[in-house]
């Protein structure tokens, strides 16, 4: 095998990531560690420019609570997020974020940002808590202010990390491997920040050709902050509040313009709105079913209803809502141009955050003031950011957290001196890329307060440690090279399993057994149990996974990384025995919402036993 | 086929040590094939059709042709992205055209201020991040 060089960095903090979280991370980490003479490293798999979620841009900030201004109230926010999630919300995070979240996007407006602004000059609002923006090059502004903080010689791009690094329980830095040049990465650091984002591919796409990396949630966030906590002992928390997003069929275009800007209405292909026939279905599902708006889960779960019953496809009523809207103007030449507005701010929805949904509908001549349009149900993400929950168990803050959920440094999880923020910490939805950055930041300045404050020795690692790492990194190549030359074609041999059918193992037992798309999204314990069975099986045969280069070798440790998942998902759904987000997942077992599980569920990996810990922990409410 | 590269345009980043499409791909997929000195998208089935490499190209040689296993022929979307703002043509399979022309950030590049011009001296034991609580447009953070 080749020779791989080890490259050693020494820090104070690292910053594992280089999405929203890890951008705002680390222009907070740049200042608070000149102030004190530190150093902030970043290590991000792809170029920070376009790395994440934000990659292709956004056309929105979706929190914004408008405190300057007096638009709304902290409980506000709170109230909304909680009620969104059945109650299962740890308020003193969400309460955090939100006191923060402006001052992160009047940050972004200064960077260069452009939000669309009223008249009077206010913003423009999409919904009560979205901005408006024209955000094709949102995430290219976001890393230039964090390079711009940090340099650039403190930025490590195209490095893809696989495991912390760690010293007995203390997590002291993060290993991986270039996979541009023959280097082993070993970062050692006093504190570290995990913002890897969330996952996607754990489950089986809609698409399961050429277009299977059009998932809504994109293809390159594979579930390395779940693996990495979980590997440095950390608790994780929601494992089982997977997100479902509701968007255009097939190419996930975004809604939000069409449901909150235009006031449109989705109905099913007899034209009735299932917001409406299904409303007495909610009465089960109170208090969240009565609330307004209805909890995203429960919109998902009155539309599946009508799927169920054979009344699909379901429309979004494009052409209804905009003659709606252009009815308003009374006057012929106002009418078409505002109609030509509606327009254009249609397509920048998709050209500025989904573009193949803009060469979709042209690829089938959809003109949308002329005809409706099909939605659907997505499959499973774990995205703790939006509207899931998924993520490591962190510290409150000290003056908002009840004492069971603080532990000395906000964002801190269970592992000391290890801090999470964005998709990487849980129970804090409804944070977006906005929330994200500004979790970043506390997290951040958190980090860097434990430093100061706690002074953790520099970590000394024995080299057997590392070379032990190092060969566990490449095996795969290993395995590969001494068993490719054993069969005539490279992807049919016994000896080893290739990244793509190992990731397509993964995903079909998902499917069909932890209620995917091919489930309708149902299970129950036989199915989890099933499950289990199964990935017990797929974790022996990664050992077996082979990679000729060093593209699939990053691909072998995805998918590693995304069975670690699937299984924190699956334990989780396990545990709690009811079900509380219908239109999420259904256990068929337990059809109903039971008031003794309004808990959060808990779950802890043992690395040395691979055995796993599940708890219950009560919700506790500050407002 | 995702993102495709048109051999005629493409000039391998005139050997550059890097190519742009290359260093910019989120999911590493495209790659130079050193023979030819051409690049191309090494997974197609892996591709978000994020046009980040489209948009990055010196020399536009990168389209993207929809996903073959749901998006019927004939359509295309060019953006040209310019230093302020990106102009969109976006054909039918109808063969009808529409342009959309929007600003993408109001700053020259490579100007963003970290602290945004705000005043900046809070302390590392208080709630307070950098640049707040002017920043929050408020005179202090939120307190319970
Ligand atoms: C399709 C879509 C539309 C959205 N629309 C909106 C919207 O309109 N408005 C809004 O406010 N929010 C929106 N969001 C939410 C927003 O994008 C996320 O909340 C936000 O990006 C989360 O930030 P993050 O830092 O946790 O993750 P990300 O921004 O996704 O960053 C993850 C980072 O981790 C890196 N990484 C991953 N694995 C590794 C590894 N193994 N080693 C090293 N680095 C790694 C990635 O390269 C990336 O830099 C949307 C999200 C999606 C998917
Ligand atoms: S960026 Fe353009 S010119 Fe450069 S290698 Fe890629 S396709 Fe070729
Ligand atoms: S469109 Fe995006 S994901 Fe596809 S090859 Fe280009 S940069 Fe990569």
């Amino acid at each position: 095998m080749k020779n791989y060089e080890t490259v050693e960095v020494e820090t104070d903090l690292l910053i594992c990531g280089g999405g929203m979280a890890a951008c705002g991370a680390a222009v907070e980490a740049a200042h608070w560690a000149k102030k004190n003479n530190l150093k902030v490293t970043l290590v991000d798999k792809a170029a920070t420019d376009r790395s994440g979620a934000v990659a292709m841009g956004l056309s929105a900030i979706n929190q914004y609570v408008g405190l300057k201004d007096g638009e709304n109230t902290m409980k506000d926010y709170v109230d909304y997020v909680r009620n969104d999630l059945m109650g299962i919300t740890r308020e003193d995070l969400v309460a955090s974020i939100a006191r923060h979240v402006d001052s992160s996007v009047h940050l972004f407006e200064k960077w260069g940002l452009p939000i669309w602004k009223d008249k009077d000059g206010g913003y423009v609002h999409e919904g009560r808590w979205q901005l408006m923006i024209n955000g094709e090059s949102y995430k290219v502004i976001v890393a230039e202010a964090a390079k711009n903080a940090l340099g650039v010689d403190n930025m490590y791009e195209r490095v893809f990390i696989h495991e912390p690094l760690m010293d007995g329980d203390k997590c002291v830095g993060a290993v991986g491997f270039s996979v541009r040049e023959d280097k082993f990465y070993v970062f050692k650091a006093r504190a570290v920040l995990v913002a890897m984002g969330g996952a996607v591919g754990v489950f089986r796409p809609r698409s399961i050709g050429e277009g299977a990396g059009r998932a809504w949630y994109p293809p390159f966030n594979s579930g390395a902050s779940t693996y990495f906590t979980l590997k440095a002992g950390a608790e994780l928390t929601c494992q089982e509040v997977r997100f479902i997003p509701v968007r255009f069929k097939d190419a996930y275009g975004p809604v939000g313009a069409w449901f909150l800007l235009f006031k449109s209405q989705a109905t099913n292909a007899l034209g009735e709105s299932y917001m409406q026939t299904r409303r007495g279905e909610l009465e089960k599902w109170a208090p969240y079913g009565m609330v307004k708006p209805v909890p995203a889960n429960l919109r998902n779960w009155l539309m599946l209803l009508d799927v169920m019953e054979g009344k699909g496809p379901i429309y979004m009523q494009t052409a209804e809502a905009i003659k709606n809207i252009a009815e308003k103007e009374t006057d012929p030449k106002a009418a078409k141009k505002k109609l030509k507005e509606l327009e254009a701010e249609a397509w920048e929805d998709f050209l500025d955050m989904t573009i193949s949904q803009a060469i979709l509908w042209a690829a089938t001549d959809i003109q949308p003031e002329e005809k409706p349009s099909e939605i659907a149900a997505a499959e499973p993400y774990f995205i703790g950011s939006h509207s899931g929950a998924s993520g490591a168990w962190v510290s409150g803050p000290e003056d908002l957290a009840p004492a069971e959920y603080f532990w000395g440094y906000e964002n801190m999880s269970t592992t000391k001196g290890l801090f999470c923020a964005g998709d990487a910490s849980g129970a804090s939805s409804h944070k977006f890329s906005s929330g994200s950055h500004a979790e970043g930041r506390i997290a951040a300045k958190a980090a860097v307060r434990f430093l100061v404050k706690e002074n953790p020795p520099k970590p000394a690692i024995d080299g057997a440690v590392i070379n032990k790492l190092k060969d566990e990194c490449y095996q795969p190549m290993k395995t590969y090279e001494e068993n490719v030359g054993k069969t005539t074609q490279e992807d049919v041999n016994p000896n080893y399993i290739l990244w793509r059918p190992y990731m397509q193992r993964l995903q079909k037992l998902m499917d069909e057994y932890a209620g995917g798309v091919a489930a309708q999204f149902a299970t129950s314990k036989a199915n989890l149990d099933r499950a289990l069975e199964l990935l017990a099986m797929l974790k022996e045969d990664s050992e077996k996974l082979g990679a000729n280069e060093m593209h699939d070798l990053m691909r072998c440790w995805e998918n590693k990384h995304r069975m670690y998942q699937a299984e924190a998902h699956v334990r989780s759904m396990l545990f709690r025995e009811e079900t509380r987000w219908p239109g999420y997942y259904f256990r068929s077992d337990f059809p109903k919402m039971e008031n003794d599980w309004e808990c959060f569920v808990n779950c802890k990996y043992e690395p040395k036993s691979g055995e796993w810990e599940m708890k219950k922990i009560p919700v506790k409410k500050i407002f | 086929m995702p993102s495709f590269v048109n051999p005629d345009k493409c000039d391998g980043c005139k050997a550059l040590d890097k190519t742009a499409c290359q260093h910019i791909c989120p999911n590493d997929l495209m790659v130079l094939e050193k023979d030819s000195m051409k690049a191309y998208n090494q997974d197609p089935s892996q591709c978000w059709e994020c046009y980040n490499c489209v948009k990055i190209c010196p020399v536009d040689a990168v389209d993207v042709r929809g996903y073959a296993d749901f998006v019927p022929m004939g359509a295309s979307v060019v953006p040209m992205r310019s230093t302020d703002s990106i102009m969109w043509t976006v054909k039918f399979r109808s063969g009808q055209i529409k342009r959309f022309k929007f600003p993408i950030r109001t700053t020259p590049e490579g100007k963003a201020e970290p602290a945004g011009g705000w005043a900046n001296e809070p302390d590392l034991n208080s709630t307070a991040l950098f640049t707040e609580p002017e920043s929050l447009g408020l005179p202090e953070v939120w307190k319970k």
